[in-house]
C-alpha cells in the first residue's frame, strides 16, 4: 500500500468522504496526509463548511413563511388540476 | 372517492412550494414540482387517511424534484457526460503535474455576525448560480436534497465514477468561487 497521497488524490478522497464511508486504507492514508498538510486540511474544512451552509440555506427557505405561491401560480395549478380531473 | 384536492393546495401548497424552492432554487421549477405533485396525488390511490396529507404529499414531491433535476441533467448533450474526464481540463487546473495545489486553499469560516452570515450565504448562492447546470443539479440532489449516491446513480443512470467526478467538480468550483468572492471581497 502506497501511503503517501498527493494533494490532488487527497482532495478527491475528501470529496468522496462526503458521500460514502471511506475504505480502511483510504481513511488511514487521508489521516496521515491531513496530519502533515495544512492546505488539504483547509480544503476539508471548506467542503464541510459548504455542505453545512447549503443545508442552512435550505432550512431558511423552508421556514420562510413569506415565501408563498403567488395567486397566479395557485390559479394555474388549480386550472391544471381541473383539466386533469375531468 | 372524494379527495379534497383544492384543500390540499390551500393548506399545503405554500409549504410544498418552499420545500421545492429550497431544493430547486428556481421559482418556475418549484411551481412545476408542486403542480406535478398535485396531479400525481389525484391519480394515486395510496393515500391512507391515517397519515397526514402533508407528509404524503411531501413524499410525492421529493420524487418530482428528482425528476426535474434528472431532466435538467439529461437536457445537456450526452457527450458532455461521457467525456467528463477527457473534454474538460478544469479538474487539473487546481494542481500541478505532481499533484500539488497551485493555489493553496485558504481558511473559510462562517462569520459570526448575522449580517455577514447573510452576505456569505448570498455569495454562496451566487456561486451556485455560476456552476454549469448539470453540475449544479447533481450538487443540489446530493448536498441539498441529500439523495444518497447509490440512488443518484440509479435515478440519473450514471456510473458511480461519473457521479463522484461531477460532485468533485461542483465542490471544487464552489470553494474556489467562495475564496475569490468572499475572502477577497
Amino acid at each position: 500500500m502506497k501511503l503517501m497521497l498527493t494533494c490532488k488524490q487527497a482532495s478527491q478522497i475528501i470529496s468522496q468522504s462526503l458521500d460514502n464511508p471511506l475504505s480502511w486504507s483510504d481513511r488511514i492514508k487521508l489521516k496521515f496526509h491531513l496530519f502533515i498538510c495544512n492546505a488539504c486540511t483547509r480544503f476539508n474544512q471548506q467542503l464541510r463548511l459548504i455542505k453545512s451552509a447549503v443545508q442552512r440555506m435550505k432550512l431558511e427557505t423552508e421556514n420562510d413563511d413569506t415565501i408563498q405561491l403567488t395567486v397566479d401560480a395557485k390559479a394555474r395549478i388549480n386550472q391544471a388540476i381541473d383539466s386533469n380531473h375531468h | 372517492m372524494n379527495k379534497n384536492v383544492n384543500d390540499w393546495l390551500n393548506d399545503h401548497g405554500d409549504y410544498l412550494y418552499r420545500f421545492a424552492l429550497a431544493r430547486l432554487r428556481d421559482p418556475h421549477q418549484a411551481e412545476d414540482a408542486v403542480q406535478e405533485t398535485m396531479l400525481a396525488a389525484i391519480k394515486s390511490d395510496s393515500f391512507e387517511g391515517d397519515s397526514s396529507a402533508r407528509t404524503w404529499l411531501t413524499g410525492i414531491l421529493k420524487h418530482k424534484i428528482i425528476d426535474l433535476q434528472r431532466k435538467q441533467i439529461r437536457e445537456q448533450p450526452l457527450s458532455d457526460l461521457i467525456d467528463l474526464d477527457a473534454s474538460d481540463t478544469s479538474m487539473d487546473d487546481f494542481f500541478d503535474k505532481s499533484g500539488h495545489w497551485l493555489d493553496k486553499p485558504q481558511t473559510l469560516d462562517m462569520p459570526e455576525n448575522a449580517l455577514e452570515q447573510k452576505q456569505f450565504l448570498s455569495i454562496l448562492s451566487g456561486c451556485m448560480d455560476k456552476l454549469p447546470a448539470k453540475l449544479a443539479a447533481i450538487f443540489m440532489l446530493r448536498d441539498v436534497h441529500e439523495v444518497d449516491n447509490e440512488n443518484i446513480c440509479k435515478e440519473l443512470d450514471i456510473t458511480a465514477t461519473n457521479a463522484w467526478v461531477m460532485l468533485y467538480r461542483a465542490r471544487m468550483g464552489l470553494r474556489k468561487c467562495l475564496e475569490i468572492n468572499w475572502i477577497a471581497g
